[in-house]
Formats: C-alpha cells, structure tokens, sequence
C-alpha cells in the first residue's frame, strides 16, 4: 500500500469520492463559523475599528493563494519525475483556484487598506509580489489553454511553474530591495512560535484559514475529477471514432 | 558552435534579418515618452534611467519572436536538435547572437537617448554599465519563453505575458543601479545583484530552454 496507487485514475477518483463529502462538510462548516465568528462574534479593534474584522477573508485567502503555488509545483515535479497523469491534471486543477484565491487577497486588501493606509493601492513589497503571484498564474494558465496536446501542455506548463517558482521568489526579494513596506510583517511567525495577534481575534482566524485550506482541498479534488473524466470522454470519442 | 554564430549573426544583418528593428523599436519608444509626459526637462532626468530600461525591455520583447520561430518553421531546429551539438549549447549560442544583434546595440545607443532625455551627467556610465549587464539576462531569458511558445499558433502575445513577469528581477535591480547612480548615490549593489542574475541565468536557463524545446519538438 503506497500513496503512489493512487496515481491511477480509477483509484484517485474513488478515494476522492469517499473523501469529497467529508471535506465539503468540513470546509462548509470551518469557513461559515470562522467567518460569522469573526464578523460578529469579536469585538472591533482599539484602532481599525471593525475594518479589522476584514482579515478572515484576507488572510486566509492570501495563505492559500501562495500554497496553491506550492501544491501545483510539488504536482509538477510529481508529473516531470513520474508521469502521473493525475499528477500533472491536479496542477492545472489548482491553477484557476489558486488565480481566485490571489484575486481575492488583492481585492480585500485594497478595500482595507483605503481606510487604513489612506490609499486603495500602494507598491509596496508584499503588495507588489502578489501582483506578480496573480501575473504568474496568468501565464500558466494561457499557456495551459494555448497548447493542444494534452501531454505536451502538461510537460511545458511544468517546466513554467518551476522557473516561474525561481523567478517569483528571486522577484520577492527583489522588491523588498526596491521598496520600503506599508504592509506589516507576517502575525503569525511559524518559525518563532510567537504571534502578534490578540486571543480573540485569533481563533475565529485560524478556523477560518483551516476553512480555506479544506476548502482548497475540496476544491481541487472536484476539478481534477472533472478533468480526468474530460481526458477520458475525449479518449472514448477518439476510439469511437476510430473503430466507426 | 561557431558556425551557427556566424549563420545566425549573417542571417540577422542580410537584408529582411530584422537587425536594427530592436533598436529603431527602442529609439521610437523613448521619443514617445516626452510627447506622453511632457517636455519638461527636470522630470525627464528624473525618468529617465526608468524610460531607458524600460524601452530597452520592450525591444528585446519585440525582437524575441524572430528568435526561434524562423528555424523552427524551416524545420531547422529539428536538425539542431538531432544534431551532435547539444541542444542546450545550441540555444546559449542562439540567445548570444540575440544579444549581439539586440542587446549590444541598445547599450551602444542608450547614452544617445539619455542625452535626449535630459538624463544627469552622472548617470551615464551607471545606465550604460547596468545595461550592459543586465540585457545578457534579458536574451537568456527571452529565450526561454521563445522556446516555450515556439509550437504554438501565433504564440508571440503569450510569450509577452510568460517573459514579462520573468523579467522583474532584472528590470528592478537593473534600473535601480541606473537611478541610484543618476542622482549621484553608489548604485553597485543593485549592480551586483544584477550581475549575479545575469550569471545565474545564463548558467542555468539553457537548460530549461532546450528542456521545453525537446518537449515541443518531441
């Protein structure tokens, strides 16, 4: 029994419906309390007021906006290295949800940051890098609908999303060199341990972001079921055609 | 190696090569920038490291399309790559005669127009050294993206959103050694930086260029 079983389709879209109905109930369940939780369960902020209350759509959007990025490099390299079709179908699954997710940080932040910082936009640093995350996505998801093979598209969207990994993180620092920051820095530190945001409006915030996650994951798993069952409908087409 | 250098470099200065296009894109561009902002002469010097590295950008964009879709059309990339020559070396060639035919005669250029832009005293030899840098990044780069779209069907908008966002790194460390030195500051560690783009991706960027050729030629 090895996770690489369930790189066969058959397989992959068995254990995705057994564990779609789970995921969806969970996702549905964390986003709609964290988000009711944080809308009108805490109290408004001693200086944003309930502008504040913002950041259970904008953070967790903006996690899962860049570990989309992550998820469908570490899909690539599966596709590159092993050939698994699913593999490389699951990647082009998460691209359009991954585009959302960035827009929807974008989006947010500029309706915070016009009270806030007094400007709809600013280029700052982390602002800038997410602008180039949206434009990377652009890229990989034309070059996705521009490419007829299927195979041919799976292997050169690969090769994109790993140089584009490279560049996006090269273009990361890059702008921290060319820009001062408005945006403060992450609340909560993963390598320290410690956070910067109060008890109250943490919780509703991390079920929110564990929402957002699952949701990902529903998500994903739904998409890429579409489009094997796209793969072999057009497969079946082809050999109907064939022995007609 | 060097005969494809030398077919390359004798293809793009015949006549219908397309030598020259780059730079005439480049001086159109930055001409059109004072009718767009204004003739004032302060705000030129202060735009002007920005405008020269922009429209250097935009030209080599420009001339990116030529780059491999010709050979590949005529069916000459099919022998280049069953050719002894590895594919990889094949393109590094193919992006040095790129700059030679573009790259190396925007940096020549550059001061011309920055003499028309009003750029400060101070800041030439910083533009034309950051050019000269990073445009080498800039072919590499590009070539990348021709190789990625060279299958596709009037693929040459594609490539402008695949390569733009690829070439951010260079554009902000490449202008910002330009302005930096333009307003009397020391602009060698964007220059550095630059540099070190330059380098790395001119060391590792073939290889993704002839990976996704052979995809495509597969």
């Amino acid at each position: 029994m090895s996770l690489w079983e369930y790189a066969n389709p058959v397989k992959f879209l068995g254990l995705s419906a057994r564990l779609q109905p789970y995921l969806w109930g969970a996702a549905g369940i964390c986003v709609t309390v964290g988000l009711l939780w944080g809308f009108f369960g805490t109290p408004d902020d001693f200086r944003q007021g309930s502008t504040v209350k913002i950041i259970y759509l904008h953070v967790p959007a903006a996690l899962m906006a860049i570990n989309a990025w992550f998820m469908m490099l570490v899909a690539s390299l599966i596709w590159l290295i092993r050939r698994h079709h699913v593999s490389a179908l699951a990647a082009k699954a998460a691209a359009p949800v991954g585009i959302t997710m960035t827009l929807i940080a974008l989006v947010t932040g500029a309706i915070w940051g016009q009270p806030m910082w007094g400007t709809w936009w600013a280029w700052d640093p982390r602002l800038t890098s997410f602008l180039i995350l949206f434009l990377f996505y652009l890229g990989y998801i034309a070059l996705w609908e521009a490419v007829e093979d299927p195979d041919t598209a799976a292997d050169l969207t690969s090769v994109l999303c790993l140089v584009g990994s490279v560049f996006a993180v090269l273009s990361r620092y890059a702008v921290n060199f060319w820009n001062q920051g408005l945006h403060q820095g992450t609340s909560v530190p993963v390598a320290t341990g410690g956070r910067t945001v109060a008890d109250v409006f943490w919780y509703p915030l991390l079920i929110s972001m564990i929402g957002f996650g699952l949701l990902f994951l529903a998500l994903v798993l739904y998409r890429t079921g579409t489009e094997i069952r796209i793969r072999r409908s057009r497969a079946l087409l082809a050999r109907s055609k064939r022995d007609a | 190696m060097i005969a494809l250098l030398r077919r390359d470099l004798m293809l793009a200065f015949r006549a219908g090569g397309g030598f020259g296009l780059g730079l005439a894109f480049f001086l159109i561009v930055t001409v059109l920038v004072p009718f767009s902002v204004g003739p004032q002469s302060d705000l030129l010097s202060t735009i002007a490291p920005g405008v020269l590295w922009l429209g250097a950008l935009l030209a080599c964009l420009l001339s990116l399309d030529r780059l491999l879709a010709l050979d590949f059309e005529d069916g000459t990339l099919d022998l280049l790559a069953t050719a002894p020559l590895p594919l990889e070396a094949a393109l590094s060639i193919k992006a040095l005669s790129h700059w030679l035919t573009t790259g190396l005669p925007l940096v020549i250029a550059a001061p011309v127009l920055g003499l028309m832009l009003n750029l400060a005293p101070a800041g030439f030899t910083w533009v034309i050294a950051s050019l000269a840098l990073g445009t080498p990044a800039l072919s590499v780069i590009g070539t990348f993206g021709a190789a990625l779209t060279v299958g596709i069907k009037r693929g040459g908008l594609l490539m402008s959103l695949l390569v733009l966002p690829l070439y951010v790194p260079t554009l902000i460390f490449g202008a910002e050694a330009a302005r930096r030195g333009a307003i009397g500051l020391d602009g060698s560690t964007p220059l550095i930086l630059l540099a070190g783009i330059s380098l790395g991706t001119i060391a590792l960027m073939p290889f993704a260029s002839a990976a996704v050729l052979r995809m495509t030629l597969r």
